[in-house]
């Protein structure tokens, strides 16, 4: 599909478009996000062949219930939603016997432990190449269960407020508040561990 | 004064800047005089800021034509 002259429409004149059947409309919507949902989709599943299908299954499945779109959240939100869905489905095959939920119960009470209490170094950015940073931020998001995950995701990488993050992942605010406390925590020592200002033990992660 | 573990209950919220003034003066008060608090304040906020500016790594072309593909052919197949 060419470029299109699209590029400076709003978002709600496109989808009002492409419901029309307007084929250059849907794909300019596709332009606008294809790259989030693939990042999303990435971090969520941690694969990048799920992932590819996570964006194909997510915008054929935006293009066929367009008409249940109700235009009352933002087009963005809408799609995010499909795709968290359709990545906890792969999640969930993958783990037979084991369910990944983002409603499972997560135990808010006791697990703000925090054991590394460290500055950082002004500028970690400098000690590393732009790729390890990469794989460090990637790896940290890894390894947080998928409730946590998502949350952190949504709020705090692709931007969403609390409530885009709440209707997307069908949670109370307050279920995405406390989530996203929890990772945030996780993270923070995880990077400590990382970038903690150079002294005796700074290579004690090695 | 607030406890460690409340500050920590907290410290997310603070961040986002989601909560009411006589909560913040406590929390506020309270980093002023635990170091670690601060700490952990301090370093939150960092990793929050790092990840915001992680650049989106552009979608990969292959990746990219595959799916324009396979909407085409939905596209297709609807508008018969």
């Amino acid at each position: 599909m060419p470029a299109s002259s699209q590029a400076g429409i709003d978002e709600s004149t496109l989808v009002a478009q492409s419901r029309e059947g307007n084929t250059s409309a849907f794909a300019e919507l596709v332009r606008r996000y294809e790259g989030k949902i693939f990042r999303l989709a990435q971090h969520v599943t941690q694969n990048r062949e799920d992932a590819e299908d996570v964006l194909q299954e997510t915008f054929m499945k935006a293009y066929e219930h367009l008409d249940q779109f109700q235009g009352n959240s933002k087009f963005y939100t809408w799609i995010v939603r499909i795709a968290v869905n359709q990545a906890l489905m792969k999640l969930r095959r993958k783990k037979t016997g084991k369910t990944v939920s983002l409603d499972e119960t997560i135990d808010t009470g006791e697990d703000t432990v925090v054991r590394e209490i460290a500055a950082w170094d002004e500028n970690p950015e400098q000690r590393f190449s732009r790729e390890e940073m990469g794989e460090i931020l990637d790896s940290a998001i890894q390894s947080l269960e998928p409730p946590y995950r998502s949350v952190f995701v949504l709020r705090d990488i692709e931007e969403l407020s609390t409530e885009e993050t709440a209707d997307a992942l069908g949670l109370s605010i307050p279920a995405v508040k406390s989530r996203l406390l929890r990772a945030r925590l996780q993270l923070r020592e995880k990077l400590t561990r990382q970038f903690k200002r150079k002294g005796e033990d700074a290579f004690a992660y090695l | 004064m607030l406890t460690c573990k409340e500050f920590l209950n907290e410290v997310s919220d603070y961040l986002d800047e989601g909560i009411d003034a006589e909560l913040k003066a406590k929390l506020e008060k309270h980093i002023t005089e635990c170091p670690n608090c601060w700490v952990i304040f301090d370093t939150m906020k960092k990793t929050i800021q790092i990840y915001k500016g992680m650049n989106p790594y552009p979608i990969p072309a292959d990746v990219e034509a595959r799916l324009m593909r396979a909407l085409e052919k939905k596209m297709a197949a609807k508008g018969d």
